[in-house]
Formats: structure tokens, sequence, C-alpha cells
């Protein structure tokens, strides 16, 4: 009966696991080896060269340039993005009028492909043209070259994220705040507690386990979307604004390079697997699930 | 829709021929195409496309818009590795040596047979086959291929009291004008600047516009050998980084190649280089008077070309490479290029399409369509070498480091230089 019935449920798995098998564990076990070896020309076979790839990483500047953007990518976007999220979840959960379309409004850019919002954003951007410069210029201030500056071009790309994503992060936050019971607000409204005091006590320690998931996803996202890099900078001025899926895709696709590019993304796996593994350990402990 | 049609075509002619296995007969060839300015070309190839097929119905073509360039080149190798591959596809024309060194095309040489099909492989522009061309032999044919030219504002000019008839034609002269278009608001701001040179999307090429201009090119035609670091190749882009930061008659830092159309569009700037294949776009939407005309030159005029070439790929039966060929014919022969050349702004890729009729009236109405081709003689080839895509990094990483501030052009070309050897090495 046991027997039969596990049967039943790997068979049931199958569909799922053949594609999960097909398209993310055997290209995963392929980009592993194929980060050890090398080919002397395109059309030469491959051989084993150990960790020679991962040697040439370190003398690699844009690979550490963009390493290093990819850390204040995350520190810029994801805090900001989450926080924002919750504020206007907490808004739009309010009993004042015009909610529903507020809830519409901070959720449209999520709706919007990104390939499409960063044809908007480069013109938002543009130094002459632009939307934020031709504002500033009327309080009299010469807006700078958002994107084609070194000082703004990845900061300007963190906004667009920022926007992009805290409406998704906000549904989430939406539908754990519908959640909570009024019972706890209004007791601790009883004792007078302070909204802020309410908020830091009750609401948010209650949030907690939707703040992991979405804080796991910010995270993967500020690794995982570079769409918008492909209209906004390209990763320039050199390399100012590139990050690191970025730089896998020129290294596969316009260098053609795949076994350097397979190298790098050996790194971006093993990176995000510590970040994810930590985050479960450590904020795990602190979480309170019902 | 386009099914449909084809599906009208076919059926078309098997009853005029009172065939009835037509389309069992057909050849069917799938091509990759990019499109790297705006604009609806891809209706434009399509009903090129199907005037192909009414002409020739046992040829299919099955025309695949495949995004810029890059994706068009990736698209048609992931379809060669794939069971479907293409037999033949538009790619940029500086694919060549990485496309020989995967062995993925032929050369036209060994797909011609007939004299008069010689022939054809000789009726180009010389200036355009020089991408097209290796080890003696043609593998890239010209299709969509641009040069850099300068668009400029008529209206402006008069404003400045400038002769609109008499735009720059040596690098002082564009500094010296650009200075008089140059003009500021009240508040100090510039809100109308004298030129805009595009800094992303293809800084090298436009790179190799200025290189020209001081009579050095950027490599050598095999594709092995690349001369960053030449005082003449510095001084081109001491000169550019000056437009900016000395002579203040463009803006500091990038010009983002995407939305400078729409500057120049909206009178943000008095001058832009730009590919002529933004030119029908400009044509159609500018709201002032406007002028095309030939890159201004320092020891000497030039620009480099651009654009796709028709490549037949290796994995195709014979049939199917004749089939191939066949059009390749069709799309480059006079009628078409000509017709090509006037809905896009893109050249005509040899002397007889300039001859037809369609292009004559064209010219006569609208004379900036002639320049691209006036520039052809002083045209040189577009950087492209073995490994192009890093060594084509290396170079516009230097441009722009050059063009922020980060280094000067001594630094960021002479280590542009070294990179480049360093792979380019095993070329040899």
């Amino acid at each position: 009966m046991l027997k039969r019935f596990n049967m039943k449920a790997w068979l049931l798995l199958l569909p799922a696991m053949s594609f999960l098998i097909a398209f993310t564990h055997w290209p995963t076990l392929k980009s592993i080896w194929r980060s050890f070896t090398w080919a002397r020309s395109d059309v030469a076979p491959s051989e084993f060269v150990g960790l020679d790839n991962y040697r040439i990483l370190l003398d690699d500047p844009v690979f550490l340039k963009v390493i290093e953007n990819n850390f204040w990518y995350a520190i810029g976007t994801v805090p900001t993005s989450i926080a924002l999220a919750i504020v206007m979840a907490l808004w739009v959960n309010s009993k004042i009028r015009g909610t529903s379309l507020l809830r519409l409004a901070f959720f449209t850019p999520t709706i919007l492909p990104m390939i499409t919002v960063a044809n908007i954003w480069l013109f938002f951007y543009s130094p002459n043209i632009g939307l934020f410069n031709q504002l500033l210029a009327l309080v009299g201030i010469t807006g700078p070259n958002w994107l084609g500056d070194p000082d703004t071009a990845l900061s300007s790309l963190m906004v667009m994220t920022v926007w992009k994503e805290a409406g998704f992060f906000m549904i989430f936050y939406l539908a754990a705040l519908q959640t909570l019971s009024p019972e706890l607000f209004d007791a601790a409204k009883l004792e007078g507690a302070s909204a802020w005091r309410r908020f830091r006590k009750i609401t948010f320690p209650l949030l907690m386990p939707t703040t992991l998931f979405v804080l796991i996803n910010a995270i993967l996202n500020a690794f995982k979307l570079v769409d918008h890099l492909f209209i906004l900078t390209k990763g320039g001025p050199n390399n100012e604004s590139n990050l690191l899926l970025y730089y896998i895709y020129e290294t596969a696709f316009s260098f053609l390079d795949s076994y350097y590019a397979a190298t790098l993304t050996v790194v971006m796996l093993a990176t995000l697997a510590v970040i994810a593994l930590v985050q479960m350990l450590l904020l795990d402990r602190k979480i309170h699930y019902r | 829709m386009k099914i449909l049609s084809k599906c009208l075509t076919t059926l078309g002619f098997a009853s005029i021929f009172g065939l009835s296995s037509v389309a069992s007969a057909a050849t069917d060839l799938t091509m990759y195409y990019p499109v790297a300015v705006g604009g609806s070309l891809t209706k434009v190839v399509d009903g090129m496309v199907d005037q192909f097929e009414a002409e020739n119905p046992d040829i299919n073509v099955n025309a695949i818009y495949a995004g810029n360039y890059n994706d068009a080149r990736v698209k048609a190798l992931a379809a060669l590795q794939s069971g479907s591959p293409a037999q033949l596809s538009v790619m940029f024309s500086i694919d060549i040596h990485e496309l020989r060194n995967l062995d993925a095309i032929v050369a036209f040489d060994d797909v011609v047979s007939t004299d008069e099909e010689r022939e054809w492989l000789n009726s180009f522009y010389p200036a355009l086959m020089e991408n097209g061309k290796a080890d003696g032999k043609t593998w890239g044919v010209p299709f969509q291929r641009s040069t850099i030219v300068m668009y400029y504002n008529k209206d402006m000019f008069r404003a400045a009291g400038l002769d609109p008839e008499k735009p720059p034609t040596s690098w002082e002269e564009l500094v010296s004008i650009g200075k008089q278009l140059t003009k500021q608001d009240s508040n100090g701001t510039v809100d109308q600047w004298g030129a805009m040179i595009p800094s992303t999307g293809y800084p090298y090429w436009m790179f190799g516009a200025l290189t020209k201009q001081n009579s050095e090119v950027l490599m050598n035609q095999a594709g092995t050998e690349t001369y960053f670091d030449k005082p003449g190749v510095i001084a081109a882009l001491e000169y550019w980084q000056d437009l900016g930061n000395k002579h203040a008659i463009m803006p500091k830092g990038m010009i983002e190649w995407g939305t400078l159309r729409q500057n120049f569009l909206d009178q943000k700037t008095a001058i832009m280089w730009h590919s002529t294949g933004n030119l029908t776009t400009v044509k159609n939407k500018a709201k002032f008077d406007f002028g095309v005309a030939k890159l201004p030159g320092n020891k000497e005029l030039g620009s480099p070309t651009g654009g796709g070439n028709f490549y037949i790929f290796k994995k195709s039966s014979a049939e199917e490479k004749q089939a191939a060929l066949k059009f390749v014919k069709f799309m480059t022969s006079a009628e078409q290029a000509a017709n090509w050349s006037k809905s896009t702004g893109y050249m005509g890729v040899g002397p007889s399409a300039y001859e037809t009729q369609t292009l004559k009236d064209y010219v006569k109405t609208f004379p900036p369509a002639a320049v691209a081709r006036d520039q052809l003689t002083h045209a040189t080839a577009e950087l492209s070498t073995h490994e192009a895509g890093r060594v084509r990094k290396y170079l516009d990483d230097a441009i722009q480091s050059v063009l922020i501030g980060q280094a000067t052009a001594t630094e960021a070309l002479t280590d542009a230089q070294q990179q480049a050897e360093a792979i380019l090495r095993r070329y040899k």
C-alpha cells in the first residue's frame, strides 16, 4: 500500500521533476563542469584546466568591478524597496477613501514589463530632453547626465529598480496585514500604545515571515534582474553600472566565451546559495510563526 | 497575415500553372535578420520577401526578425547548434572572423557558379566589401549597410547667422561653427548644443570615423592586429574629449545612442553624427529644415561603413545554398536595393541601385539620400577582429573612461591595446 502510494507520488512529481532536471539541474551541473575546462579555439575540443578559469577571475578588473557594483546595488535596492513596500502596504490597508485606486497605482510598475519600463525611463533620464532634468530646470537646477555620469549611473538604475519592485513586495505585505487579527490592535490601543509602538511591537514582528520571504526574493532579484541594463546603460560608462549577470551575458553571447561565462555563473550561483542559506539560518530563529 | 498571403501566393501559382504539388517541391529557407535603428523596417523586409516568393514559388523564405545585431547572431548560432538551423542570415558585417572561426559560413565564391553570378559578386561598392572579405574570398554580401553622416539643423544655422549650405568640413570648423551654435539660457544652462557624437551603444564605430579622419585605421584586414595606441589614434580620442571638455560645444560625459535622434528632433543639438539608417525617420519627423553632410575631416575625410551583411551557412544542402544565393541576389538587386534604400535610409549597395528610376527620382527630390554613397570613397572598414566582442569592449571601455574623465587618452588606449594584443596573439 505504502509502496503504491509512493509510486503515485513520484508519477505526479515526474512532469515537474523532468522539467526541473532538464532546465535547471542538468545545466547547473554542466556549467560547473564547464568552468573547469577551456578550448584553444572555437571549434577545438575542450580540455580540463583545473582552477585556471578561477585564477583569471581574480585578475579580471571587470569581474571585480561587477562584484563591487552588485554589492552596492543590493544594498541600495533591497532595504529601500522593502521599507517602501511596508509603508505603502500600511497606507493602502488603512481605512481612508480611494485605497483601491492607490493600490492600483502602487502596483502598476509591477505589471509593466521591465524592457518597456526601461525604454520609458531612458527618456526620463535623458540629460537634455528628459523629464527629470526638465523638472529640475523649472527650479533653476542643471540636472546631471544621469546614466552617462559614473557618479550617478548605478544609482539611477537603483532608483528605477526600487520604483519597479516596491509595488510587487507591497502585495505580499498587504496580504499579510489583512490576516492580522484586529483584537491585538484594539487591546494595544486600550493600553494607550502609540501608533509607532503598535507598529514596532505588533505589526512588524508579525510580518517577519513575509519579510524573510520578500528579503530573499529582493536579494535574488538584485542579482537576477538585469533587463534594464540592456536598454539603459549596457553596463557603461566604462563598467560603472555593470552587474554580474549582465557581464555573464556579455561573456557568453558577445565574447562567445562559454567557459569563462560558466565560471562566472558558478560564482553567482555560489553567492546566491550562501546568501539564501545565511538568511534562512539566521533569521529563522527570530521569526515568530503562528 | 503573412502565412495567409503565402498560402494565397502558392495557391495562385498552383492554379496558374495547373500544378497541384508546388508546395511539396519547395525549398524552405530560414533567415534571421536584425534591425539596429528604430522604424518599421520589419514591414519593409516582409514586403520584399513576399515579392521574392511570388516570383519564386518553389522557394519559401521564413524571415525572422531577431532583435539587434548581437541578438541576431546569438539566435542564428543557437539555431545552428540545434536541429533546425537557418540557411542564411543577415548579421553584423564585423562578425565575419568569428563566424569563420566557428566554421559556420561558406564563402560566396564557393556557391556562385555562373559568370553572371560572379559578375554580381563584383557589382558592389568596394568599400562595402572590406568587412566581407577574408583570405581573398567573399564571405558576406552587403545588404543593410550604412555609414555615419552628419545631420544638421539648417534653421539653427540661419538663426546663428551661418550659411545653411556650408556645414563644417574640418575639425577646426566643427569647433568654430559649433561654438556659434551652442546657446545658453538665462541661468547659464546650455539649452542648445553645437554637436553631439553618441558614446554609448557603438562608441568604437564613431571612433572609427575620427581615426580615419586622422588617417589611421584601427586594425588590419586579417583581424589579427589592432592599432589603438598609435599617436594618430590617441590624438583622435583627445579631439573627441576636447569637444566636450575644452571647447564645450558638446555635453561632457556620455551621449546616449538611443535618445540622440530625439535630441536632434527636439532641437537640443544643432549637429548630430549618426547612422544613415536614421535618415528616413528623421525626414519624416523633423519639424525643421535639416541637412545631411559628409563628416568633417582632419587629415582626410572619413567614416567607417557599418551594418549587416548576408551570410550563407555551411550547414545547408547544395540545393538550399543555391536557393539562398538566389534570394540574396534578389534582395541586393538594383530594384530591391533602391526600394530598401528609399524606405530606410540605408544605402544602395551597388552603383546600379542609384541608376534605377526609383533612386534617381528620390535623390533629385531629397539630395541627402546620396550623401552616404558620396562618402563611400572616403570610407574604411568597421572594427572587426578575431574575438571581436572582447576587442570591441576593450576599446569601448577605453573611450568611455576617457570621455568621463577617468583616464587620459594615452593611458586608456595603451591599456586597451595591450589587452587586445594579449588575446589576439593566438590567431597570428
